[in-house]
C-alpha cells in the first residue's frame, strides 16, 4: 500500500516537474531576472524613466535593453547553468511532493469508499493548486525578486494555515455529505482570508508594478495547469495500479 | 471436533468473529498509519524544498520558491 502510493505519486509528481520545469523556463524565469536587475538596482524603473523622458524615447528603450543584455552577458555560464539545474531539480522535487501528498489523499478517500479516477484526480490536482498556490497568494501574492514583504516566519505561518484550511475545506465541500459539513467547509475557506494575511504597513517594492503583475499571473497560470496534470496522471496511475 | 466442543469457553464460533474483527481493526490501523507516514514524506519534502532557510537550501531552491508562490526571503 506504502509502494502503491509512493511510486504513483512520485512517477506522477516528476513528470508534472519536468512539465512545470519546462514551463517556468517559457514563462517565468525571464521576470525572475529581470525582477533581480531592480532588485540590485541594475535597473532603476521609476527615476530612470523621468530621465529618459527628459533625453529621448528611443534612448530609454536603448538604454533598458543595453542594461539587459549586460546583466545576462556579464553572469557567468557555469553559474547559469548551475542556477537552472538546481531550479529543474527543486522543481521535480516540490512536484514530487505534491504528487505525494495528492496520492496520500487518494487514499484516505478510497479508505472512506471512494475511488479516484483520472478524472477526478484532474479536480484534485485543480483542488491542490487553489489549496497550495491560488488561496496563498490572495494573501501573499508570487513575489517577484525586488518585492518587499512581511516578517517571513509570519508569512509561512499564514501560508501553512491558509494551505490547510483550503485542503480541508474543498474536502468537506466535495466529499461531505451534511449542510453541516459544507457551512464547515465554506466557514474554513473563509477563515485565513477573514484573519488576513501579514502586511507590511507601507509598499517598498522597487519592481515596476507591471513587471510584479505579469509575473503574479504567470505563476498562477503555470501551476494551473501542471496542477491539472498533475492530478490527471496521479489519479490514472492510481486507478490503474491493483491495491 | 468443533462441534463435540461447541459448548467449551472459546470455541462456539464467536471466538472466529473476534480474529476476523481485530484483523479488519488492524487492517484499518495499518492503513491509517501507511497513509500517515506517506503524508508525512510528502510533507517533509515541501518543507525542504520550500520552507527551510538554511543558505544553501534558499540559494538551491530560490527560484522554484519564487516560481512556486512560497514565501521566500
Amino acid at each position: 500500500m506504502i509502494k502503491r502510493m509512493l511510486a504513483g505519486g512520485i512517477i506522477a509528481g516528476f513528470a508534472a516537474g519536468l512539465l512545470a520545469a519546462v514551463l517556468h523556463f517559457a514563462f517565468v524565469q525571464n521576470l525572475i531576472l529581470l525582477g533581480e536587475q531592480y532588485e540590485t538596482g541594475a535597473l532603476v524603473h521609476f527615476e530612470h524613466q523621468v530621465e529618459a523622458q527628459a533625453a529621448t524615447h528611443d534612448h530609454a528603450g536603448d538604454e533598458a535593453v543595453a542594461g539587459h543584455d549586460h546583466g545576462a552577458a556579464g553572469a557567468d555560464n557555469t553559474d547559469d547553468f548551475q542556477r537552472n539545474a538546481l531550479t529543474v531539480l527543486f522543481t521535480t522535487l516540490i512536484y514530487a511532493s505534491y504528487g505525494i501528498l495528492l496520492v496520500a489523499g487518494f487514499s484516505l478517500a478510497e479508505h472512506f469508499g471512494r475511488t479516484v479516477s483520472a478524472g477526478e484526480g484532474v479536480l484534485w490536482g485543480l483542488s491542490g493548486f487553489a489549496a497550495f498556490q491560488l488561496a496563498p497568494a490572495m494573501g501573499l501574492p508570487p513575489e517577484l525578486p525586488g518585492s518587499v514583504a512581511a516578517d517571513l516566519g509570519a508569512r509561512q505561518a499564514w501560508w501553512l494555515g491558509t494551505v490547510l484550511a483550503t485542503g480541508v475545506g474543498l474536502a468537506l465541500l466535495g466529499y461531505g455529505r451534511t449542510a453541516l459539513t459544507a457551512a464547515l467547509g465554506g466557514a474554513l475557506l473563509a477563515a485565513p482570508h477573514a484573519i488576513g494575511a501579514p502586511r507590511l504597513d507601507q509598499f517598498y517594492g522597487i519592481a515596476p508594478p507591471e513587471l510584479a503583475a505579469e509575473f503574479a499571473a504567470r505563476v498562477l497560470g503555470v501551476g494551473f495547469v501542471v496542477w491539472g496534470a498533475l492530478g490527471w496522471l496521479a489519479g490514472r496511475l492510481w486507478s490503474r495500479t491493483p491495491a | 471436533m468443533r462441534r463435540r466442543n461447541a459448548n467449551a469457553v472459546g470455541c462456539d464460533g464467536r471466538e472466529m468473529n473476534m480474529t476476523a474483527m481485530t484483523k479488519a481493526a488492524a487492517k484499518t490501523g495499518s492503513a491509517t498509519l501507511s497513509i500517515v507516514f506517506v503524508a508525512l514524506i510528502g510533507a517533509t519534502g515541501l518543507f525542504l524544498a520550500g520552507h527551510a532557510q538554511s543558505a544553501t537550501l534558499h540559494d538551491a531552491a530560490h527560484d522554484m520558491r519564487h516560481a512556486t508562490g512560497f514565501p521566500c526571503h
